[in-house]
């Protein structure tokens, strides 16, 4: 018999990962309309994958599959390696992602609730330091027939007629490389990749992330605290810099719709496992996750810099948490403790 | 009077299902009368009261069978009229299955009242009422069980802003505050006046959760009778732990009690509403606490409100409830903070404010534990402003300096955390272990210390014995000798400067101060006490072994 309480809120990890799940639609909704079905199978395998090295690690570990199978937190990280790898990485790129995500990032470090660096952010780390070339071959926007993107992930490859540079790389690429005078209004008016806001398709699959987002928001499973701050650091930095030298540095809008911004924003930074827990601390964490991915984006040398920024502030998130804990009850103010 | 006024809010909270309709539907029963009572001596915070009964004795109703051990006791008394069967060791309604001595009195039936006097408090000195309603057994009857006559004191200011009565009752199921607002306003609120004399209090706020409009309505209608504009009567949004104390005053009053502060510090105090009942009581009727309202619900036909004679067992109280045949347990207050009793058969006490009945349909057991997210939810939901899960993290790994720098003991052991953590971590339990291992730890250090002490005092007396007999032996032996060689010695010494002089008379007048320093701080507690005070200190030393050779017995039955 157990001790009070004796009921209980009907509340359940399985629950908040099912919600997650079901927040990432709108954004893989819109994924598939410009960017084809390929992105579908990537989570389909991603998940088995996933399940089945789950349900592995827990057999080797001696823990009740069934249990922590059903939790949802394998299937999460799942959907985030395949919505942040390439739809069209071959298919054991996403299969070794998976692996390296749910044996090495989560289990090896004690599993569900223990990883100190957010798994799927570490599947993507290392492929992309492993194969930066598979890595960065993302298909053309509107281009969706879905025969040649399955050859593209189960082979024979035939990639040329489907691929094209991802905003972010092509702009990157075109201010370092091409010659000194390519300003970044010139780079943006003349390739396909560029839309309105952000990148061409990409704008508006951002914008279903951040559906999604809200939606997390209102279910109250993440708080206003990380994505408030990393989308303000992002959009205070990029606006900045922008000013100072708009040839230079692109403006925020762009930042803020291309690559991983929003789903980081609303996903990735928010796993409560690996982040911090405190209401400053979480400010705190999403800020510096956010200017480090501005600095990796507009200085260095991969394309999106939200992985490493991740794991850089995952190691800080225990000092940052220490150091932030938020006031106790009678322990706020000196004196009477009136208001 | 009611008034809208600026209410202050709390951090954290929940809102569970009330389950509260129920027991609200009939009036306040008189329970039926026991064929036997049990009343344990110990039924509130502090010494243990004497027997002052035997086996054998006619009690009649109100007679005081247990005397106060000391200011910080409360007195016991006979529920009903009858014989003293005997006073002897009883499963008490705790959670450990601990047993305690208790009065057992067979009822004779006449319910015959022993005399009764009100008390003019406003004659006698503060003292002599506090030593009044210490001998009346009045103790807050919120929970806590805490001696009354203790809390009935103005403080260092010899007076205080504000009275707050706590009619909150926050926790799902429990309406016994609720039943007595709605019945017995009048005299609660006699209490209540009583107690603002005492306390030289400005204001009297009482508190209540909105969601008893009833309660509300009668209380300010009372209020309005009173025709005093001190006593105010407050809504408060319904939220649990609204009902906590300090949570209480802080809606109430915008004040945040600091740690380790009390609440008179800053002008307030709290009392429980059943609480102002019972003084009321004491104070104009002259009668002892011995009875008082209790919420029987849950797994029962039909839920209701009693008022019940202490000692009357949790058995023949929810009878007349018609208690479901699933039922599996009995438990002693809410659902959120109640305590699981050993089995049905032990007495209800002052501390007894609900007799909850339940099955394993009602409380299911709770889903298998899963690992700590950190999701965060429980330091949203925790009202002390508390990291819930880190201190879960360091009570499970027997880190308790590392929880208790994460504030352990400001946890009031509300459950919020543990009702809405989705990982199912019966956090509270954690807590409970770590507050206890953590007492046990210094229990067991206190006694090395002593033991300790005890060793090095043997050692350097034996030292001193020793180099006392070989000073001896050597003076008696050697004695020119040594004569000899001490002149050499002062003879060779070179001759003290001046500042050297004045610097060894400092340290050694320093250290004259330090030691009469220490011998006036050691006579504070156990010097300069009167031939009586001793007697008394010994009396009292005897009786807590004679209580400790009796439950000894017990005591080993439960190892």
């Amino acid at each position: 018999m157990n001790n009070s309480p004796y009921f209980l809120k009907p509340a359940s990890v399985q629950s908040v990962m099912l919600r997650v799940l079901l927040a990432l639609l709108p954004g893989i909704a819109v994924y598939v309309w410009f960017f084809g079905a390929a992105v579908l199978v990537q989570i389909a395998l991603a998940s088995v994958t996933a399940l089945l090295a789950e349900a592995a690690m827990l057999k080797l570990r001696g823990k009740p599959v069934m249990m922590f199978l059903g939790d949802g937190s394998a299937l999460v990280t799942a959907w985030l390696i395949a919505l942040t790898f390439p739809p069209i990485a071959p298919w054991w790129l996403t299969v070794v992602g998976v692996l390296s995500a749910i044996v090495v990032a989560k289990h090896l470090y004690g599993g569900l609730g223990q990883n100190p660096f957010n798994p799927a952010m570490v599947a993507f780390a290392l492929m992309i330091v492993a194969y930066p070339s598979l890595m960065s071959q993302w298909p053309a926007v509107g281009f969706t027939d879905f025969l040649p993107q399955w050859h593209a992930i189960f082979g024979p490859r035939q990639l040329d007629a489907i691929t094209m540079a991802t905003p972010l790389d092509a702009l990157r690429t075109a201010l370092h490389t091409a010659d000194a005078r390519a300003t970044v209004a010139g780079v943006l008016g003349s390739q396909a990749t560029f839309g309105n806001i952000g990148g061409k398709g990409w704008e508006w699959v951002a914008a279903g992330y951040f559906i999604g987002g809200i939606y997390l928001l209102q279910q109250r499973i993440i708080t206003w605290h990380m994505p408030a701050a990393f989308l303000a650091t992002l959009l205070v930095v990029s606006s900045g810099f922008a000013l100072f030298d708009p040839t230079r540095f692109v403006g925020p809008s762009f930042h803020l719709f291309t690559g991983g911004a929003m789903l980081g924003a609303f996903f990735i930074v928010t796993d409560p496992v690996s982040g911090c827990t405190t209401p400053r601390g979480k400010l705190i964490f999403a800020a510096g996750i956010a200017l480090l991915t501005w600095i990796i984006r507009t200085f260095g040398a991969y394309p999106d810099g939200i992985a490493f920024a991740v794991l850089l502030m995952n190691i800080a998130a225990p000092l940052i948490d220490m150091n932030t804990q938020p006031p106790v009850f009678g322990h706020k103010r000196k004196g009477d403790g009136r208001p | 009077m009611s008034a809208l006024r600026q209410l202050f809010r709390f951090n954290g909270g929940v809102k569970p299902a009330y389950h509260k309709e129920a027991s609200t539907t009939l009036p306040i029963a008189v329970a039926p009368a026991p064929t036997r009572l049990v009343i344990p001596l110990h039924q509130s915070i502090g010494g243990p009261p004497r027997p002052l009964v035997t086996t054998g004795d006619r009690v009649l109703k109100g007679q005081r069978i247990g005397g106060a051990d000391g200011n910080v006791s409360s007195a016991v008394h006979a529920s009903t009229s009858g014989t003293v069967l005997g006073v002897e060791m009883r499963l008490m309604p705790h959670t450990s299955g601990l047993s305690a001595l208790c009065v057992v009195i067979e009822p004779d039936g006449r319910d015959e009242w022993m005399e009764r006097q009100p008390f003019d408090f406003h004659a006698a000195t503060p003292t002599a009422t506090r030593d009044y309603l210490r001998d009346a057994g009045v103790v807050g009857l919120g929970g806590a069980v805490f001696p009354s006559h203790l809390k009935l004191n103005a403080g260092k200011q010899g007076k205080l802003d504000t009275l707050v009565l706590n009619g909150a009752e926050c926790e799902p199921f429990i309406t016994c505050d609720d039943a007595l607002m709605r019945e017995r306003a009048d005299a609660l609120l006699k209490g209540a006046a009583i107690m603002r004399d005492m306390l030289a209090a400005t204001r009297v706020l009482v508190g209540i959760e909105d969601n008893k409009p009833e309660a509300i309505a009668a209380m300010e209608a009372a209020a309005a009778r009173t025709g005093d504009d001190s006593i105010q009567v407050v809504a408060v949004p319904t939220r649990y732990p609204a009902g906590g104390a300090k949570q209480l005053i802080r809606v109430l009053t915008g004040i945040e009690v600091p740690h380790g502060e009390r609440s008179t510090d800053h002008g307030v105090q709290c009392f429980n509403v059943g609480t102002a009942h019972a003084i009321y009581e004491a104070i104009a009727l002259g009668q002892p606490l011995i009875s008082r309202i209790i919420t029987v619900a849950g797994n029962v036909g039909q839920a209701r409100n009693y008022e019940v004679l202490f000692g009357t067992s949790m058995r023949d109280l929810i009878a007349p409830c018609a208690p479901l045949p699933d039922t599996d347990r009995i438990i002693m207050g809410g659902p959120m903070m109640g305590f699981l009793m050993p089995g049905d058969d032990v007495p209800v006490v002052k501390a007894t404010n609900c007799v909850l009945v339940g099955s394993r349909a009602l409380f299911p057991p709770p889903p298998p534990e899963m690992p700590c997210i950190r999701c965060g939810e429980c330091a949203k939901a925790c009202p002390a402003d508390l990291q819930p899960f880190e201190m879960y993290w360091f009570s499970r790994a027997r880190m308790f300096g590392k929880a208790q720098e994460y504030h352990l003991f400001d946890c009031i052991e509300c459950g919020c955390c543990a009702y809405v953590c989705p990982s199912r971590i019966p956090l509270v339990d954690y807590y409970r272990f770590a507050k206890s291992e953590i007492w046990a730890r210094e229990v067991d250090k206190e006694a090395a210390d002593q033991a300790r002490e005890r060793y090095e005092f043997r050692l350097l007396r034996e030292e001193r014995e020793k180099q006392e007999k070989a000073a001896k032996l050597a003076a008696k032996t050697a004695a020119g000798r040594e004569k000899a060689a001490a002149a050499l010695a002062e003879a060779e010494k070179p001759a003290r400067t001046p500042e050297e002089e004045a610097k060894h008379a400092l340290i050694a007048a320093a250290l004259e101060r330090a030691k009469a320093q220490k011998a006036q701080v050691q006579p504070e507690n156990t010097g300069d006490l009167s031939p009586e005070q001793q007697a008394e200190i010994a009396a009292i030393e005897a009786r807590r072994a004679e209580i400790r050779e009796q439950a000894k017995p017990h005591l080993r039955q439960d190892d």
